[in-house]
């Protein structure tokens, strides 16, 4: 789960970590409102879930109180990367001297935390780490013994930051280490850190990232999901315990397992048509999990043909094939459904199939066969 | 022969009186695993089906003799349980739970390199020898003992593979799920030197997909190390970057782990790579 950015610098606020008092706004006369109370200049920032924002004109410095309502107006209901803008923060403007990127996350390869920083802050830290590696400074940290004063000080030689602000990059380094514990964050990053025009550190820009398997012992963490801004198919999806993501194309895919899942949606490719969605359901195959499967991929206006690949282990094909029809009770479907059942009692699973007749559902045997029915279904209908 | 479990193991449940624990506990006995006992704290000195319980790992370790564990309990308790059969020793832990935080493992993980045991997961369907034994939540009937080793970081997806190699009558010395998740205790690394050291295997199959970088560093194990054929597939050609796709930690990070790269790397190591899994007998 992201954070937005004025949750993020919250967040580090409490940490300790210096931030812009600016405020969040909804409507343009909010921005003015803002824009009066802090003193000009502001900047007007789109607070979307993406990145981005500054390259698509989200992100705007305004003078008065009424440009920075103008500039709100602009960028509210503004689309960046399929995320409209519900939401912008109005921060007071910071004299910039310098940016440096500061940031934790985990390292997969490694199996640790690793804190990173760089004197190139302020654009696209991965381009920094294509082209200039050595210019990020990396520790990695034991997750037993915390990030320890002297990788803090292997960070500020490294980014020869000047030795009057190590104090001050001390107290913020260990602050955002500790969020990043204390909020099972995968992501916590301060981009950029700048030196501002006083000579001191402020946190002007950042993003934190949730692990989603923590967030049930971070209730408060999970109350800040911002829902508004993402599919209500994803919302619906999560509410009934499925894994769901759209996609653009226009076969709905409904399957046991992720990998299997984006096997099924590879194979749609394959033979030239391509997936409306990953979809997971989960082990077994409940009449009311399929059911709820179901409602959200009819749902999408693109879905022209709708692929079941369920593989029955420990739960069994016939049990499946029940769930499916049961499901088919509730909802009415003028779509071909292609089905493909396979494993434990495949034969009567199919069978069960057959015979209830059920109108537009094709049964297949091989994943390939299942996936080229599809494709050809999607693109007769 | 066959690796990490066999008719010798030795196995405990911990959780074996939890609803998923009981359901895998009987299905582990049909199949012939020999299971010496459980672990319920709370519930030592009881009785399920038919096995022992006991209240800690290190009581069932010491009255059992028991060399390996798997673990059904939530998430929540997953790593306390981990940590606790590291403690006891125990040699191959295996672990079926989904959902463990990953600042939770990056912990685990590390008491783990400073032990001697060896954990296959988290969140993944564990291991089976065929005809001898069954660790985990694989359904035990799709295997038939033979000659090709599988590992998979997936579960529904490894069933399908070893399904169709054995509706082909291609049998496996052993087929082992290593999870999907960021940080786990085996990597593919790991189960290819033990397949590449097993004289009864004679092929391997690999199973991968999109997200982080085990893959390209099987691929240049393979190129280095392994003289063994190796046959692949990787999950998620079509999946769009940046996005976790469902529980398996399957995400495309800053333009690396994608399935492009993944399958440049194996098949510039010498492995073959199909296009789909019921590919994968025929090119066996």
């Amino acid at each position: 789960m992201n954070l937005h950015e004025y949750q993020s610098k919250l967040r580090f606020a409490e940490y300790g970590i210096p931030t812009p008092k600016g405020q969040v706004a909804h409507s343009p006369q909010q921005a003015y409102e803002i824009a009066k109370e802090l003193g000009v200049p502001v900047v007007v920032k789109a607070q979307v879930l993406t990145g981005g924002r500054g390259k698509a004109g989200g992100v705007k410095l305004a003078r008065t109180p009424e440009e920075a309502q103008q500039r709100a107006d602009d960028i509210l209901g503004m689309d960046i990367r399929s995320h409209k803008v519900l939401k912008v923060l109005v921060d007071p403007a910071s004299n910039i001297q310098s940016e440096i990127y500061l940031g934790v996350t985990n390292d997969r390869a490694a199996r640790k935390p690793l804190i990173m920083a760089s004197a190139q802050g302020g654009m696209d830290i991965e381009e920094v780490n294509r082209t200039t590696p050595e210019k990020i400074i990396r520790e990695h940290v034991d997750p037993f013994l915390g990030l320890r004063d002297y990788q803090i000080r292997n960070l500020a030689y490294g980014i020869e930051l000047p030795r009057e602000l190590w104090k001050q990059f001390g107290k913020i380094a260990s602050g955002l280490y500790r969020c990043y514990v204390e909020s099972d964050a995968t992501l916590a990053e301060i981009n950029p850190l700048i030196i501002d025009g006083s000579g001191n550190l402020l946190a002007v820009d950042g993003k934190i990232s949730i692990d989603d398997n923590a967030l049930y012992r971070h209730p408060d963490l999970a109350e800040l999901r911002d829902t508004s801004a993402e599919p209500p198919a994803e919302t619906q999806a999560r509410a009934a315990g499925l894994s769901y993501i759209k996609l653009d194309g226009e076969i709905g895919c409904m399957v046991n397992g992720a990998g299997l899942a984006m096997t099924t949606m590879d194979m749609t490719k394959l033979y030239g048509g391509s997936p409306a969605n990953f979809l997971d359901i989960g082990g077994g195959a409940k009449a009311e999990t399929v059911a709820a499967a179901l409602r959200i991929i009819l749902a999408d206006p693109n879905v022209k043909a709708v692929l079941f690949n369920i593989f029955g282990g420990i739960t069994r094909c016939d049990e499946v094939a029940m769930g499916i029809l049961a499901a088919l009770k509730d909802i009415k479907v003028d779509l071909p459904m292609i089905v493909r059942l396979v494993g434990t009692n495949e034969t009567e699973g199919r069978r069960l199939l057959d015979e209830a007749q059920v109108p537009h559902m094709i049964t297949a045997a091989t994943l390939a066969e299942a996936a080229q029915k599809a494709v050809t279904a999607a693109q007769g209908a | 022969m066959a690796i990490l479990v066999d008719k010798n193991t030795r196995l405990i449940v911990q959780g074996i009186t939890g609803r998923e624990g009981m359901f895998h506990t009987e299905q582990m006995i049909e199949y012939g695993t020999n299971i010496v006992g459980g672990v319920t704290p709370g519930k030592g000195g009881e009785w399920a089906l038919g096995k022992p319980v006991f209240d800690t790992v290190k009581a069932a370790r010491e009255a059992t003799g028991a060399n390996t564990s798997v673990i059904y309990v939530p998430a929540s308790f997953a790593a306390d349980a981990m940590y606790e059969a590291i403690d006891a020793g125990i040699e191959l832990i295996v672990c079926i739970t989904e959902g463990i935080p990953v600042m939770d493992m990056m912990k685990v993980r590390e008491r783990l390199d400073q032990s001697k045991s060896r954990l296959l997961g988290p969140n993944c369907p564990g291991l089976l020898t065929p005809g001898q034994a069954k660790v985990g939540i694989m359904p035990g009937h799709i295997a038939m003992p033979g000659k090709v080793g599988v590992v998979s970081r997936s579960g529904t997806l490894t069933y399908e593979v070893v399904y169709a190699l054995t509706q082909r009558e291609i049998g496996q010395t052993t087929c082992i799920g290593i999870g999907g998740d960021p940080v786990n205790g085996t990597n593919f690394i790991d189960v290819l030197q033990m397949f590449e050291d097993d004289p009864q295997t004679e092929k391997v199959v690999l199973i991968g997909e999109i997200g982080g970088t085990d893959e390209e560093k099987a691929a240049t194990f393979i190129a280095t190390y392994l003289t063994k054929p190796v046959v692949a597939f990787i999950a998620g050609q079509t999946a769009p970057p940046g996005r976790r796709m469902g529980h398996a930690g399957a995400i495309v990070e800053g333009g690396s782990g994608t399935a492009a790269e993944k399958i440049a790397a194996l098949q510039t190591a010498g492995a073959t790579v199909a296009k789909h899994p019921e590919e994968i007998p025929d090119l066996l």
